[in-house]
Order: structure tokens, then C-alpha cells, then sequence
């Protein structure tokens, strides 16, 4: 863990942009680069400036008051916006080093690298087995037993095989709150995304559903890059290695979560984790 | 009186009025079911379903018009209802708030509310006139016409009750729309998609004005498709027109057998959409 005293130079909020560092001189651990990005729904702009990187086999949490454009910034990620009319982001996202916000980038290649988990569990119509599956049958990423093994894992790493391994024919929308969120999880995984981001997985969970939640995210820590948008705050300090606090669509401060939830550097940070406003 | 009570009264007053009109409604259609029920019963034989629509003062049955009303039912649900189908996808997937689509809800609505014997007329216009004779195949796309904007329109329905969160969560996995459309959301409105079917066919199988300008009748036996055929609504209208008790029994007979399908029809459509609404959500 990094001392709670200092933060290091990277995480500094809204660095000027002549000092935002070039991309091919980032350490090699940043996986995603955030330049100056601006996004509007038409003519409303939700994220003013927002500059910062997320790292591998780290954990990212967002957190902040609702409408802040947290799940806006997750959203951007994967360019989830662009299903949506109206909806436009400014500036550059990197993704090791490529930016993915260019109109080059094909958005169902990018989608396939960023896995994303939704607030509210979404099981297709289908079997355990084929919901897990449909990411890899979509990208002819595993056929026959080679198929087999990869739901498997994805199931396992999802902390759910135990409770669906003879479930696996059963329509994905009969399992239960918590084990469909953990079925969406394992069906992100499955395909092996370099990122995965979760927009308020455990929001619509019951707490043992939350934990075992929890428990996968730290065992996927050292797999991926993973970024959580959350509305509780308890589980960003537990969950999260970097903490990144937004208000009114400006990223307000970000760093270790440990000095995030101890000593921030901003006011307004200070009032939101001590509860005085959000 | 004080006001409370004259309140009460109030009340009472547009009770009585509307079970008044709830009774006079279920009265008429009591005695509508009973006429039928009572008639066409007296006329059912096995003869109705086993031998051909006889000439006046012969005996007979409807099996030609019921072979020719099956057949020109299921081709017209077959070439109307992918057409539907795929243009409720388009409006309800792609196209959702176009200019486009507005268009092609508001001219959807009209065409869903035309009188029938419009598009009777108008297939008349089209194929019957270029053809130079009625036929079958005229018949079953005057049929076609009336099941589009009726299986275009659940079609964009059922579509819309699929949560936004599961085709999102399509795109998320790196889905193009098609295969969003077809491996997610077609699953999830699969039992609405079914029963808008059924209330299509129920729907066209008992259209008598579209017919009668397309593809007329026919006394015996034909399965010539470029022939006119016999069904069951223009013969019913014929043979109960006539002076003939016999026509006029088998009109009846006729008359309940279309009853009864499209009532099974709408029987199942309303269960299928139970079982969809019990077993479509999170839980079973």
C-alpha cells in the first residue's frame, strides 16, 4: 500500500495538459489512459475534463452522488454510448496506447476486449451453459470440449460452479438474484476481456449475494483491469485498490483508496465519505 | 339528505348504470353465441366434414371450403407474417425513433383499421384484374394484407417489453444488432411473437369481404392455386342467402365451425401470454 501522507504524482487530479504524460512513456502496468474527456447526452455535458489512468490487475472504484456521470465515465470505456443517439464523447481514450474513441476502432472488437457486468443481473433467455458461452460461440473463440473447459473456468472463477454445475441446463433466469449476477459475471469472463467494468454490481443484491460478489471481484483482481462504479462506499474501501471520486461530472480526486477513505486532499471528498452531503 | 349521503347515492346511481350496459353487452353476445350454437349444432354431421359443398335441394358438406379456407389462411399468414415480423424488428431494434418509423406506425394504424373490403378491392384491382379470373392465391394475399399490420404491430410490442439491460448486455459481449436480435431478443419475445401469430391467423381466417372479390368459390373439389376456391366465410354468406334450408343449415354449421377455431385460437394465444408473463421474469 502506498502512504497515506503522499500521493504519488500520476494520481494528481486534473494535471494541466502540457503535463499529461505521453503514452508511449507510461509505465507498462497503465492499461487505460483517460485524456481531457468531455461527453455529452445532446447538448447537456455530463463529464467535464476528466484525466486519469487505470492500471492492471488493479481494481478502480468510482464513486460519488448519483447523477455525478460515474456510470457515464464506465460507459465510455466500452463505448456502450454509442448505442444511443445523441450521445457523444470528446477527447482520448487509450487503451494500450490506441485510442479507442477513434471512429477505426470496430466497437463489437473493443466490446469483446471490455467485458462489462450491469447493475441489474441480465441472463439471456437461454441455458447456464449457452449464457456463458455465447461471448466465446460469438467470437469462435472455443468449440466442442474446448468450449466446455472455458465455461467451466469462467463458472469457477465467478465463485458459482459449485451451486450451477448441475444446473447447467436450466434456463439462466430461474437461478436466483445473486447467482444470475454471478452467471453475468462468469459470461464477462469467459471471453477473457482485458478490462472489465462494473456498473453497480451488487446494488439490486441481498448482503451474502454482495459478498460472495466481492469475494469473486478480489480473485479476478489479479486477472484483470477492473473498474466498479459503486454507491457504497464500505465496498469501494473494501474492494478497491484505487479510489476515484466524482462529482457533478468532473473526477474531483483520485488515488489509493486507503488515502481516499482517510485523509483525501479535497474537501468535498472529505464531506461525501463522511457522509455530510450525497 | 346530507352530503355524505347524497354522495352515496351518486355512487349507486353510476354502478347501477354501468352494470346496465355490462349486461345489455354480455346479453348480446350470449344470444348472438346461443342462435349460433343452437343452429349450427342441428347441422353437424360428419357429412359437414367429409363431402363437398352440394348444388340446391342435394345433400353435402363444407369440405372444400374448409380445405380452401386452411390453405388460403396459411399462405397468407406465411407470406404476411415475415413481413410484419421483420418490419415490427425494424421499428421496435433499429429504427426506433426515426422519422421513418413514426411514418410507418401512423400508415400501420390505418391499414390495421381498414375496412377489409378495401383491400379486397384492391388485391381485385392488382392481380385479379391482370389475371383475368379470381383465384386462390389472389385470396390468400388479400389475407397477407390484413395479417401484416396485425403481426407488425405484436411483433413491436412483445419486442419493446424485452428489458433494454439484456440487449445492452448483447452489445456489451461484442454483439452486432442482428445477432443480439435473433440469439437474445427473439428468445425473450418468443411467446409474444407465437401469439400475435395465432391472433393473426384467428384474425384473417374469418375475413369474408376480401374473398368474395379475390378468390370467389368454388363448388367442388380444387387445389389449383391460380383457380378460385372455395372457403368457408363466402360460403357461408352465399348459402345463407339463399332460399334453401339445406344451404341455410350448412351456413350455420359453417358459421360455428369458424367460431370455434378462432375461439380455440384466442384460448391459447391467451394462455401462451400467461405463461410467458408468469415465467418471464427473474423468477419462475
Amino acid at each position: 500500500m502506498m502512504p497515506s501522507s503522499k500521493t504519488p504524482k500520476s494520481w494528481k487530479i486534473r494535471a494541466p495538459a502540457a503535463a499529461a504524460p505521453d503514452a508511449t512513456l507510461a509505465p507498462p502496468d497503465v492499461k487505460v489512459e483517460i485524456q481531457s474527456l468531455n461527453f455529452f447526452y445532446g447538448a447537456v455535458q455530463a463529464l467535464f475534463d476528466i484525466n486519469l489512468k487505470l492500471e492492471n490487475r488493479s481494481i478502480t472504484a468510482f464513486i460519488g452522488p448519483s447523477g455525478c456521470g460515474k456510470s457515464t465515465l464506465l460507459r465510455v470505456l466500452n463505448r456502450m454510448y454509442a448505442l444511443y443517439p445523441n450521445q457523444r464523447a470528446e477527447g482520448e481514450v487509450r487503451m494500450d496506447g490506441d485510442n479507442i474513441l477513434s471512429d477505426q476502432v470496430d466497437v463489437a472488437e473493443l466490446r469483446y476486449r471490455v467485458g462489462m457486468v450491469f447493475q441489474k443481473p441480465t441472463p439471456f433467455p437461454m441455458s447456464v451453459f449457452d449464457n456463458v458461452a455465447f461471448g466465446l460461440r460469438l467470437a469462435g473463440a472455443a468449440r466442442g470440449a474446448r468450449l466446455k473447459e472455458r465455461v467451466e473456468e469462467a463458472l469457477r472463477e465467478a465463485a458459482i460452479w459449485d451451486e450451477v454445475k448441475d444446473l447447467l441446463h436450466v434456463d439462466g433466469r430461474s437461478l436466483s438474484g445473486g447467482q444470475q449476477q454471478r452467471l453475468c459475471i462468469a459470461r464477462a469472463i469467459a471471453v477473457r476481456p482485458e478490462v472489465l467494468l462494473l456498473d453497480e454490481p451488487t446494488a439490486a443484491l441481498d448482503p451474502i449475494s454482495t459478498l460472495r460478489v466481492e469475494e469473486t471481484l478480489q480473485t479476478l483482481r489479479e486477472k484483470f483491469c477492473i473498474v466498479v462504479v459503486t454507491h457504497n462506499l464500505q465496498q469501494a474501501a473494501r474492494v478497491s485498490n484505487v479510489t476515484g471520486f466524482m462529482y457533478l461530472g468532473e473526477l474531483v480526486e483520485i488515488g489509493p483508496s486507503s488515502t481516499i477513505f482517510t485523509s483525501p486532499a479535497n474537501r468535498k471528498t472529505d464531506d461525501y465519505i463522511t457522509g455530510r452531503f450525497g | 339528505m346530507n352530503r355524505r349521503q347524497i354522495r352515496k347515492a351518486r355512487n349507486g346511481a353510476f354502478l347501477a348504470l354501468s352494470v346496465a350496459a355490462t349486461v345489455v353487452g354480455l346479453a348480446c353476445l350470449a344470444a348472438i353465441l346461443w342462435t349460433l350454437v343452437s343452429n349450427g349444432v342441428a347441422g353437424m354431421s360428419s357429412r359437414v366434414f367429409t363431402e363437398m359443398t352440394p348444388p340446391p335441394g342435394a345433400s353435402g358438406g363444407l369440405l372444400n371450403a374448409i380445405f380452401g379456407s386452411g390453405v388460403m389462411t396459411l399462405l397468407g399468414i406465411c407470406m404476411g407474417s415475415p413481413i410484419g415480423m421483420l418490419a415490427g424488428t425494424y421499428l421496435a431494434e433499429y429504427g426506433r425513433s426515426s422519422r421513418l418509423s413514426t411514418v410507418i406506425r401512423f400508415i400501420n394504424d390505418i391499414l390495421l383499421s381498414a375496412p377489409s373490403i378495401i383491400i379486397g378491392l384492391f388485391i381485385y384491382e392488382i392481380l385479379v384484374i391482370r389475371m383475368g379470373h379470381f383465384s386462390a392465391i389472389a385470396g390468400s394475399v388479400a389475407l397477407a394484407v390484413i395479417a401484416i399490420p396485425v403481426t407488425l404491430r405484436t411483433t413491436e410490442d412483445m419486442l419493446n417489453l424485452v428489458p433494454v439491460g439484456m440487449k445492452d448486455a448483447s452489445a456489451a459481449l461484442g454483439a452486432y444488432p442482428w445477432r443480439t436480435v435473433l440469439s437474445v431478443v427473439y428468445p425473450a419475445a418468443r411467446s409474444g411473437i407465437v401469439t400475435g401469430l395465432l391472433l393473426a391467423i384467428a384474425r384473417i381466417s374469418g375475413e369474408t369481404a376480401p374473398l368474395l372479390f379475390t378468390a370467389l368459390n368454388d363448388q367442388f373439389w380444387s387445389t389449383k392455386l391460380t383457380a378460385p376456391m372455395a372457403n368457408l366465410p363466402v360460403v357461408i354468406f352465399q348459402f345463407a342467402l339463399s332460399p334453401y334450408p339445406d344451404w341455410q343449415q350448412l351456413a350455420w354449421a359453417g358459421a360455428l365451425i369458424i367460431t370455434v377455431t378462432i375461439l380455440i385460437l384466442s384460448i391459447a394465444a391467451r394462455i401462451i401470454l400467461s405463461l410467458m408473463q408468469s415465467s418471464g421474469g427473474s423468477k419462475p
